[in-house]
């Protein structure tokens, strides 16, 4: 046995070697990136369940990865580009998938079929409460103002290069919704799907530091002082009815929101029957857990940084912020408007709610009035908004996803 | 160059637009956004005024029906009357309830019955109101 040459051999196979040739001082970037990420995740809590896991991913397929020619990774960009290239013999062949990918790849089926974000919008379903929209149907128009960041996003993406497809998929971070920033990026822009949900998530857990200062900014101290008075109770029957009646009308008007929706109201009917208990508490916690995993992990699978580490990620991370910013933005102009409209009986501070992202964004409108009013009570009249807010981002995107797909 | 490439080819039905038609889908979408969640909102309008109405006839069917019982056996004492007679011994006396259910009041009354380190029988209150 020559033990140089198996040393030698065993170097070059080795990743440490790979750190040294072709563009693999990228992925030692990522590396430190992830560190960053498992950090905030860790440490800052910023939507651990989620980030822990993309970070983890993100380190695994760049430990992993080193060129289309690694036979180990974990992860195969170049089996997902054949899947997606019409002119390859593996154009949309999930058996080619199967059979030559590697962990990573086989998780991320679930993401590029649309189940994982499918099945997450069915344990949200199965955990939201929707009597406050229900007792207070003004909120929904506080849910769609707060869109304004997802098309004003997608403008400007448009602005800076990117292609309708690609700028749709960006423009969707400004709905703060994670599982449909995912299920519309894996449909029409799927290359961009690292950055755009790092940046989804990260927003989200940003928001009690992105909001407050717009919502002083836009707001008087007399605006959010602002108590609201109780809303009416809504009947069992009524919010029974409800998910039956606004997956009819949300599917039929734009059949592409078919699966987030269809999946977000049978969750909520389970929720709220009284008949399924046990189907609800397994879509709210075990099933929940189980696809936030496979969700996590094969997210940060497609942050390859020779993929993710571009000019672009640097636009999207800027657009992003800016798509969370107009968004808060629309919602308080229209609590405004709402607010002079009801003679000073809408507290402004609800419309930044209609972002989605539940129920951070409603906690946040509770806070800043406890600040301007300590005996002001503003959870659960923002909830409405904020539940609107899933709606409305699931809405926006099944009309960039007919506009587009 | 690479991601330039990786870009273009991995998209399958990248649609490239203009400024233009930019800024008119992005009006046209918040317009649908904004048209599809009015019409819910109705929708939930006329749901909620149905069972509104449903409630109310509900209730004033309940209340006759209650107020022809009475009428029906006068010689029954009303609710009211039995609650004029003289309380046990030991009673916390008659609680007006405003806002609060029973089952909350009780709670109440026995927390602070905890916290003052007395026997609940010899507190007397007098109303439980809800701050709103």
């Amino acid at each position: 046995m020559d033990i140089l040459e198996t040393l030698k051999t065993l170097w070059n196979d080795s990743g440490f070697q790979s750190f040294f040739v072709d563009g693999g001082w990228k992925n030692l970037i990522m590396i430190f990136i992830s560190c960053v990420l498992l950090y905030l995740g860790i440490k800052k809590k910023f939507e651990p369940l989620l980030l822990v896991g993309i970070a983890f991913g993100c380190l695994l397929v760049n430990l992993s990865y080193f060129g289309a020619g690694s036979t180990d990774a974990l992860y195969h960009m170049d089996l997902w580009d054949e899947f997606l290239d019409p002119s390859s013999e593996y154009y949309h062949s999930y058996g080619a998938i199967m059979a030559h990918g590697g962990l990573l790849d086989i998780l991320y089926i679930g993401v590029k079929a649309g189940v994982y974000p499918s099945l997450i919008f069915m344990g949200v379903g199965a955990m939201t409460d929707f009597g406050p929209l229900i007792s207070n149907p003004k909120s929904l128009l506080l849910g769609a103002a707060a869109q304004m960041g997802v098309f004003l996003a997608f403008f400007g993406a448009v602005c800076l290069g990117f292609s309708g497809n690609q700028a749709a998929s960006i423009g969707i971070i400004g709905g703060a919704d994670g599982p449909t920033a995912i299920f519309l990026t894996t449909r029409l822009a799927p290359e961009l799907l690292g950055p755009i949900a790092i940046a989804a998530y990260s927003y989200m857990a940003l928001i009690p530091m992105i909001q407050p200062p717009l919502m002083k900014l836009l707001t008087t101290k007399k605006e959010r002082e602002v108590k609201m008075e109780q809303t009416r109770v809504v009947s069992k029957t009524e919010k029974i009815i409800f998910p039956i009646i606004v997956a009819m009308f949300v599917i039929l008007l734009l059949p592409s929101t078919a699966p987030l929706v269809g999946c977000l109201m049978l969750g909520n009917l389970w929720r709220e029957c009284g008949v399924t208990e046990r189907l609800s508490d397994t879509v709210q916690n075990a099933l929940m857990n189980i696809v936030t995993v496979f969700l996590g992990i094969s997210v940060g699978a497609t942050t390859a940084a020779e993929r993710f580490l571009s000019l672009e990620t640097i636009k999207i991370i800027v657009l992003g912020l800016t798509a969370f910013c107009f968004s808060t933005i629309g919602g308080l102009l229209v609590g405004k408007i709402m607010y002079k409209l009801s003679g000073g009986k809408i507290n402004p501070l609800i419309g930044s709610a209609g972002v989605s992202a539940v129920p951070m964004a409603a906690r946040v409108s509770q806070m800043e009035g406890q600040k301007a009013n300590p005996s002001n009570f503003l959870l659960m009249h923002a909830m409405g908004p904020n539940v609107a807010g899933v709606i409305g981002s699931a809405i926006a995107a099944g009309f960039l996803l007919a506009v587009f797909k | 160059m690479f991601n330039n490439l990786l870009f273009t080819a991995a998209a399958e039905n990248v649609k490239e637009m203009s400024i233009g038609d930019a800024a008119i889908t992005a009006v046209f979408g918040y317009s649908v956004v904004f048209a599809g969640l009015v019409i819910l909102m109705i929708l939930l309008y006329c749901t909620g005024a149905y069972f509104k109405s449903k409630d109310a006839k509900e209730k004033a069917a309940a209340d006759a029906a209650k107020a022809a019982a009475q009428k029906a056996a006068p010689a029954e004492k009303s609710p009211e009357a039995k609650t004029e007679l003289p309380l046990a011994p030991g009673s916390a006396g008659h609680v007006k309830l405003f806002d609060v259910p029973d089952k909350e009041a009780a709670m109440i009354m026995a927390i602070v019955a905890d916290k003052m380190q007395k026997p609940l029988n010899e507190l007397h209150f007098i109303s439980i109101k809800e701050v709103k």
